[in-house]
């Protein structure tokens, strides 16, 4: 695979512009602050919140099948609807919207390339108005469980070697001088990383203005520190969604065959007792 | 809608670098603060004037951001 071959799956906020109402597409934002949404938004684009709309709110887990196909109808999308996603924080949740429609089987999904950031710099139109949209049936496939990394497979990895394991939060979570980004809630008991890991923060896969860099800059990013098709890569963050937006450039950008998302991330390993923990 | 009086710099709040960002939307400015590194936004709040949205802003992401301990690292 290469520059010219990587699948199609970025979208620029002038094609936004030009196609946000087009029949057959569904913009969607996902943010991390679930508020963004209501400070304005791209005209005819829906809101979905992450922290009870793509998740399962009782287990801990990822959206549910029928939950899923559920969210989509309602927001008038079927299964032939191009999904546009984007949000702040330079698409974090848009990304981790992406996965877990990708788990779900949906084939056309794409992102808007420097999210609301972008979009908001460059003073484009928002809207308040949250849209209406005439119901549509869902049906999901799989769900393809190779996107995804759980605990006992990332312990696997830990003892075997099997797979390159990046961490990409900051380098003081990595390194456990932080136990939470500056600002937000502590959720771990220790700070450091899981043994083995490399640290490439998921923000180095960005440019200045929020896009994604290129196929050549992130090839180079990822390749330096050893992170290359020929071994699987499993991704893992705090919550599971910055991952998902590294997760998205080895896979989608790059074309990485076997990328998971460990979406458990530190805040399943950095509370397990007896778990192995290295520092710096 | 578009939005105006857009602005979005860097500054340091409680040891930590943060950006802020504001704009105006209708009649009302809306500000966010987030981390430099990781990027989160944790802070925002809404006013009838650049200065109160920021102001207000400020004050909360000033107080969430001193609860963010630091650990030694050997």
């Amino acid at each position: 695979m290469d520059a010219n071959t990587v699948p199609k799956v970025l979208v620029t906020t002038e094609w936004v512009d030009s196609h946000a109402t087009d029949a057959g597409v569904r913009i969607v934002e996902v943010d991390v602050d679930t508020a963004a949404y209501d400070q304005g938004h791209v005209a005819g684009a829906a809101g979905w919140n992450w922290t009870t709309e793509l998740c399962d709110t009782l287990v801990r887990d990822i959206v549910p099948m029928r939950k899923l196909e559920e969210l989509l109808g309602n927001t008038g999308i079927d299964n032939k609807t191009a999904i546009i996603l984007y949000g702040d924080n330079n698409n974090w949740f848009a990304a981790w919207a992406f996965w877990q429609l990708k788990i779900y089987g949906h084939e056309d999904v794409r992102i808007m390339d420097g999210g609301r950031k972008k979009w908001l710099a460059e003073g484009r139109d928002l809207s308040t108005e949250k849209p209406k949209f005439a119901g549509a049936t869902y049906k999901a496939s799989g769900p393809d469980l190779s996107l995804r990394a759980v605990l006992p497979e990332v312990q696997t990895v830990v003892q075997k070697k099997s797979a390159a394991l990046v961490d990409v939060r900051s380098p003081q979570d990595f390194t456990g001088e932080i136990l939470a980004p500056p600002g937000l809630p502590e959720t771990c008991q220790r700070g450091g990383h899981i043994p083995g890991a490399t640290s490439i923060p998921w923000a180095k896969a960005c440019n200045e203005d929020g896009t994604f860099k290129s196929y050549d800059e992130l090839k180079s990013l990822y390749g330096a520190a050893g992170v290359t098709p020929e071994k699987p890569v499993i991704a893992y963050c705090r919550i599971g969604e910055r991952s998902s937006h590294t997760w998205f450039v080895l896979k989608y950008l790059l074309g990485f065959q076997n990328v998971k998302n460990y979406d458990g991330s530190w805040t399943e390993w950095g509370n397990l007792v007896g778990a192995a923990v290295e520092r710096p | 809608m578009k939005p105006e009086d857009y602005s979005r710099r860097q500054l340091e709040l409680a040891g930590w670098p943060v950006t802020i960002e504001t704009y105006k939307l209708g009649e009302v400015y809306h500000c966010t603060i987030a981390n430099v590194d990781p990027g989160a936004r944790f802070a925002r709040a809404d006013g009838a004037s650049r200065e109160e949205a920021e102001r207000l802003a400020i004050e909360k992401a000033t107080r969430h951001l001193a609860q963010t301990r630091r650990f030694p690292v050997s």
